[in-house]
């Protein structure tokens, strides 16, 4: 499903990044614990689709990632990856919505399984409503159900809990996990949140520069 | 969801700027709107007006003063002339018909004009109701000075002296309606017409009944009978192209009259206005500009905002291509707006010009003429809006997405 091998980065080439190699089935969960500056974004972004490795190969479902290019590359995404960021992110221009129409429209799905996902979420009732009037734990939600709108295979979330109290950011892993499992999706984590750690026992420490 | 309606969600979602921005280009573009179709319709109108009418023939004074006042009636005319200095044009070879003009009167402020059918004939004005004069005092009204005036087929009304409104009236002489035009949408229309002869007994000071019983003349000239009879005016048509070259400049060198050409002064009358013209599009151009530039700054500054924005949409899939098409719709919508705003308020300024003018030459023009022209102002408008977000566009197509994600 998600395959990893071999990655190397660096912004400075003094300062290369130690990156393990990854290997999940669907269904299966990670969690990539570090330190600020021990390059988790690095590799989720790499995992993503957004940041190309200077070497090594990421393959999601049979796809060598990075052989494709430029509008291949983001329809694939779109497609298969869906990504969870430490702040929700929300369009504010548009409805909750429209946020998740907007995320099928872009990797062509239709947009028939949404109203399922925000019941699921528990934000079906804020389905009409503008981002700023939802509240943070609310807005978290939207982005989990945005990622998952086109039913995505690999699911990355980037410190999805930081921003949150303990009650919503357990609500937050929990749920993460559980749509996770509906998909068969792999589902990373990359957080510094000690909160995290105790629900997801499958873990990556990263150990900073090498 | 598509990336009409996306666009338009983060237009509406700043209102305020938006609103401005359409405003700002909806008012250059309502000005050459406005522009156009004032231009156009003059033109159009003074084609159609001047129409058949070769040469005119009055007092010496400024040519085009004779034009605007004897084709247009816009003008005071410049003097009368003596009939016989008018009578040899009849006889000319050159010439294949001469209408003489009186004019010198009016009611409410509507022209009364004159002269014999040939003039009607010109205009190929048929009656809408009643029929031609047939003797002195009785008048044919153009269709809007009857309908402006609430007139019918057998009322009496008095002329007043003058081409204005005011000065005093011939109350000794009524005229009576014998006839109304149908609408021509030409000059026509805010006309009294009558025979020559009409005019000439209004102002005669003694007052021979037999001669108001006696038919008029309904072609060339009327007979003056002993006396010294003036006319204001002569419209010629020429026999032949030959006539063009030389009867204008025998007239003008060889006798006490002055020919002038209504194509000629027209098309020097339209020389003098393009510079007022000229400098009121150069105004509307500046205006679309600032727009333009106000439109690129607009979105410029959003693109800052919206740097954000954008990578999450590239995230759920959203190719570079779809990012810059995203913007530079945004820009396209403004402006098409922008178009269709100005458009409309371009007509609605004329029509109100056009209201508050109740005469004149300008409340002949009508607002609800569309032209082709206006298109190229939609295409215009719509280029300037691909220019304006051509640069904020190309910055959205090479947002680093990791970059923009990493950096919160």
């Amino acid at each position: 499903m998600l395959e990893a091998k071999n990655l190397e980065f660096y912004y400075q080439e003094n300062q290369k990044f130690n990156i393990p190699d990854i290997l999940l089935k669907p269904g299966e969960q990670l969690l990539i614990i570090g330190a600020s500056g021990s390059g988790k974004t690095t590799i989720l972004n790499m995992l993503g689709g957004l940041l190309k490795p200077l070497k090594g190969e990421i393959n999601i479902d049979g796809t060598s990632l990075y052989s494709l290019s430029g509008a291949k590359l983001d329809k694939f995404r779109g497609k298969n990856i869906g990504i969870i960021f430490q702040k929700p992110h929300i369009l504010a221009p548009l409805t909750v919505e429209e946020n998740l129409k907007l995320a099928n429209f872009f990797s062509g799905k239709n947009s028939d399984k949404i109203d399922g996902i925000l019941k699921e979420l528990g934000i079906f009732e804020k389905k009409k409503s503008r981002v700023n009037t939802l509240s943070e734990g609310e807005a978290q939600r939207v982005s989990i159900a945005r990622a998952l709108a086109n039913s995505p295979k690999l699911i990355l979330a980037d410190e999805p809990t930081a921003s949150l109290d303990d009650a919503n950011a357990a609500t937050v892993v929990k749920l993460l996990k559980e749509q996770a499992e509906k998909f068969n999706a792999a589902l990373v984590i990359v957080t510094h949140d000690q909160r995290v750690k105790d629900h997801i026992s499958n873990q990556i420490t990263m150990g900073g520069v090498a | 969801m598509n990336m009409l309606k996306l666009s338009w969600k983060y237009l509406i979602s700043k209102p305020l700027n938006t609103g401005l921005n359409i405003l700002l280009l909806a008012l250059g573009l309502a000005i050459i709107t406005v522009l156009i179709l004032i231009q156009d319709q003059f033109e159009n109108k003074m084609t159609k007006d001047a129409q058949g009418i070769d040469l005119v023939v009055g007092a010496k004074g400024s040519p085009l003063q004779l034009i605007l006042s004897s084709v247009y009636h816009i003008d005071f005319p410049t003097g009368n002339i003596e009939m016989d200095d008018a009578a040899p044009l009849l006889r000319n070879r050159l010439i294949k018909n001469v209408i003489p003009l009186g004019l010198g009167d009016n009611y409410q402020g509507y022209r009364i004009v004159g002269t014999n059918y040939d003039y009607l004939d010109l205009y190929e004005a048929g009656l809408q109701e009643g029929q031609r004069w047939e003797k002195p005092f009785e008048v044919v009204l153009g269709h809007e000075v009857a309908t402006k005036l609430d007139l019918k087929v057998g009322d009496n009304f008095v002329g007043s002296h003058g081409i204005g409104s005011s000065s005093h009236e011939h109350d000794e002489h009524p005229y009576t309606i014998t006839g109304i035009l149908e609408p021509m949408n030409n000059v026509l229309d805010k006309l009294v017409l009558t025979s020559i002869e009409s005019v000439w007994y209004t102002h005669d000071e003694d007052h021979d009944h037999s001669k108001f019983e006696a038919k008029v003349a309904t072609t060339g000239f009327p007979d003056p009978g002993d006396e010294d009879r003036e006319l204001t005016s002569l419209l010629v048509q020429y026999r032949n192209p030959m006539a063009a070259v030389q009867l204008p400049r025998m007239i003008n060198s060889r006798t006490n009259l002055q020919a002038a050409s209504p194509s000629f002064e027209i098309s020097r009358l339209f020389e003098l206005l393009g510079i007022g013209v000229k400098l009121i599009q150069g105004l509307a151009f500046v205006i679309i500009v600032i727009a333009g530039l106000s439109i690129f700054i607009a979105l410029f500054n959003s693109l800052k905002e919206r740097k954000y924005d954008l990578a999450v949409m590239r995230t759920l899939g959203a190719s570079s291509g779809q990012l810059f098409f995203h913007i530079v719709l945004e820009g396209v919508i403004l402006t098409f707006l922008g178009a269709v705003v100005g458009m409309g308020m371009g007509h609605l300024f004329l029509s109100i010009i056009v209201s508050l003018n109740e005469q004149g030459a300008v409340s002949s023009l009508s607002a609800s003429v569309f032209l082709v022209e206006e298109l190229y102002i939609l295409a215009y408008a719509i280029i300037v809006g691909i220019l304006a977000s051509l640069i904020p566009a190309w910055n959205a197509y090479q947002t680093d997405i990791a970059k923009q994600l990493t950096k919160s």
